[in-house]
């Protein structure tokens, strides 16, 4: 962990937050803090109600009770792509490339959001549109270096093998240049070195872009290493929240790991 | 052995991103707008001129509008003719009803009312998706075609129900012969073509296929499902629709709604199936094919003087087309334009296997 990273102030809190869909309760009265520039993780047995967080941070659920702030700023029902011109970046459990574009479209769609040329432009091809394709061009080749995935530029992304997808998918996440990124078990289904890239670059966007990012994992190992802090839920409600050495001793999170008195 | 691109570096992001990457495909492609735009009006017949370069260049059109809906932004459609009668009724009556009207405005008034009905059919598709934004669209096929059959204001109150092109002229010049109808249409669809083609490298084409590909993924990274579904079906429509106009005024020069009607719609769906969804090329190469199937039976007819009868070659024909489409659907999804480009790889290599 580097020393001289400097965690911040509170930028997103989520306060009593309770989301069901028809009588399944997902989450319950849910509240965590994000700090700037801090790795958070999220764990918890499965259907614990961790991508439903994810999912109402960055507006595709709305929960029925309490209210998400972020940056100082109440939001009412939010779009999912408003979310995004805030600076809130995901990536899926499930690989969520467009399946039909290369590796490089892929990225440069996450470059949409920057460009300004309407569609007359576009359609000409001219002035402001061939001006912004080849500066974004620019950024993207930045994050393809970054990511080391050049050799597979101009692949179709329905080719290319998983853990290759999910770093592409990492890509296209980092090139709208999001302030807070949110990945949702990056990991899964990886091998041990692929694991060891993808920490590795989970670390590089923090440290090198000052990115908060908050995680999903289930590799207790993963999760242990690179958290600054972690939040535990089961059965849709928080019963942890704290370092990875306070985690580590909490009796709730060992019950609901290990089985337990309910 | 010639078709290969060793040796052709590119040392710019704009050079890497050009419509045409390889110094032969620039060549070739020249080579036959040359030949097009040149040599064909002066050496091509009226038949081979009006018979079947004019409707294969205002089909492709039509076809290249449906499949920045469909092959693009992934919005299936089955109201392409419905559109196409808007542009041609539209283009009429702004021709007819004020007097001195460009043909080209006209014909550019006439894509924009297709469009605005394009979005008004095009709002649905927020909420439904698949077939049953097919059945939506089906709806405005069948509307479109009773109102323009009901209401005769639209076609100034002729008795028939059937519009009949003014005397048609651009910039002095008229557009009366068959040379000069296809120097018209082939202008505007080579424009047209390569607007399309800029949009679909563009920003906006990739916010296209990034709504076709994965709705969910393309609204998180910020895309707007509403303006991205509507500008598809207004773009597309708008293609339609100057495409139906030049179909009533250059190629039939009469006619009526039922030209557009459900078969029509169906037969461009067809033309994107056969020559390839989501491509600029599958679109010329399905109407191509379409086009073309129908005279190459007719020759065939021909030749068999008299032992196949003409009925049967109209239902061989009708049976080609369904074979064709379960064969494309199963084996190559991408249609004609994607085995073109397994030629290209091959021919890249070719005299050797690797």
């Amino acid at each position: 962990m580097n020393p001289h990273r400097k965690i911040g102030d509170v930028i997103l809190q989520a306060e009593a937050i309770s989301l069901s869909f028809g009588g399944v309760k997902a989450l319950s009265n849910i509240s965590l803090e994000v700090r700037e520039h801090e790795i958070l993780s999220i764990i918890g047995p499965n259907g614990a109600g961790k991508s439903s967080m994810l999912n109402v941070i960055n507006g595709v659920y709305h929960p029925q009770q309490g209210h998400v702030v972020y940056r100082g700023k109440t939001r009412e029902r939010m779009r999912p792509h408003e979310a995004a011109r805030q600076g809130i970046a995901r990536t899926f459990q499930n690989i969520a490339l467009f399946k039909g574009m290369s590796v490089l479209d892929n990225i440069m769609t996450g470059r949409n959001l920057k460009m300004r040329a309407n569609f007359i432009q576009q359609a000409l091809y001219w002035g402001r549109a061939q001006r912004e394709e080849i500066a974004q061009r620019a950024y993207v080749e930045k994050i393809i270096d970054f990511l080391e995935i050049q050799h597979i530029r101009k692949t179709p992304v329905g080719r290319l093998p998983y853990g290759l997808q999910k770093r592409v998918e990492l890509a296209r996440a980092l090139a709208a240049e999001p302030s807070m990124l949110l990945l949702d078990e990056p990991m899964a289904g990886m091998n041990v070195e692929e694991k060891q890239d993808m920490c590795r670059f989970i670390l590089d966007v923090n440290d090198e872009f000052g990115t908060t990012i908050v995680l999903i994992e289930h590799d207790m190992g993963v999760v242990m290493d690179i958290s600054d802090r972690i939040v535990v839920l089961d059965y849709g409600k928080k019963i942890g929240d704290g370092s990875p050495d306070e985690i580590r001793v909490n009796p709730d999170v060992i019950a609901a790991y290990l089985g337990g008195s309910h | 052995m010639f078709y290969r691109e060793s040796g052709q570096f590119k040392s710019s992001y704009a050079a890497d991103s050009a419509i045409f990457t390889i110094a032969q495909d620039r060549v070739f492609i020249a080579a036959l707008l040359a030949l097009s735009f040149v040599a064909v009006p002066g050496l091509a017949s009226d038949y081979l001129l009006s018979g079947i370069l004019i409707p294969f260049l205002i089909l492709s059109l039509a076809a290249l509008g449906l499949n920045i809906l469909t092959g693009y932004a992934g919005q299936l459609s089955l109201g392409s003719a419905a559109f196409m009668a808007v542009g041609a009724f539209a283009t009429y009556n702004f021709m007819i009803r004020i007097p001195g009207m460009p043909l080209l405005l006209a014909l550019f008034l006439g894509g924009l009312c297709a469009a605005l009905v394009g979005v008004a059919f095009g709002l649905p598709s927020l909420r439904i998706k698949g077939f049953y934004l097919a059945v939506a669209t089906l709806a405005a096929q069948f509307f479109i075609e009773w109102v323009f059959t009901k209401f005769s204001w639209f076609s100034n109150d002729s008795s028939s129900g059937v519009i009949s092109a003014p005397a048609m002229q651009i910039f002095g010049y008229p557009i009366d012969t068959p040379a000069s109808k296809y120097l018209l249409t082939l202008a505007i669809v080579a424009f047209m073509a390569l607007a399309a083609k800029n949009m679909a490298r563009a920003s906006i084409g990739r916010a296209w296929m990034a709504v076709r590909d994965m709705d969910v993924a393309a609204e998180v990274i910020g895309i707007r499902m509403l303006r991205t579904k509507l500008l598809a079906f207004a773009i597309s429509s708008f293609y339609c629709g100057v495409a139906g106009a030049l179909y009533a005024f250059v190629l039939l020069g009469t006619v009526d709604a039922q030209a557009f009607d459900l078969h029509r719609s169906f037969q461009i769906l067809f033309m994107i199936i056969i020559g390839g969804v989501g491509s600029i090329l599958g679109s010329f190469l399905g109407a191509a094919f379409i086009v073309l199937l129908p005279i190459c039976l007719n020759l065939l007819g021909q030749v068999f003087h008299g032992a196949i009868s003409t009925q049967f070659l109209a239902n061989l024909e009708m049976m080609l087309f369904g074979g064709l489409i379960i064969f494309f659907l199963i084996v190559e999804p991408h249609g004609l334009a994607r085995l073109w480009q397994i030629a290209k790889e091959k021919l890249r290599v070719w005299p050797f296997p690797h």
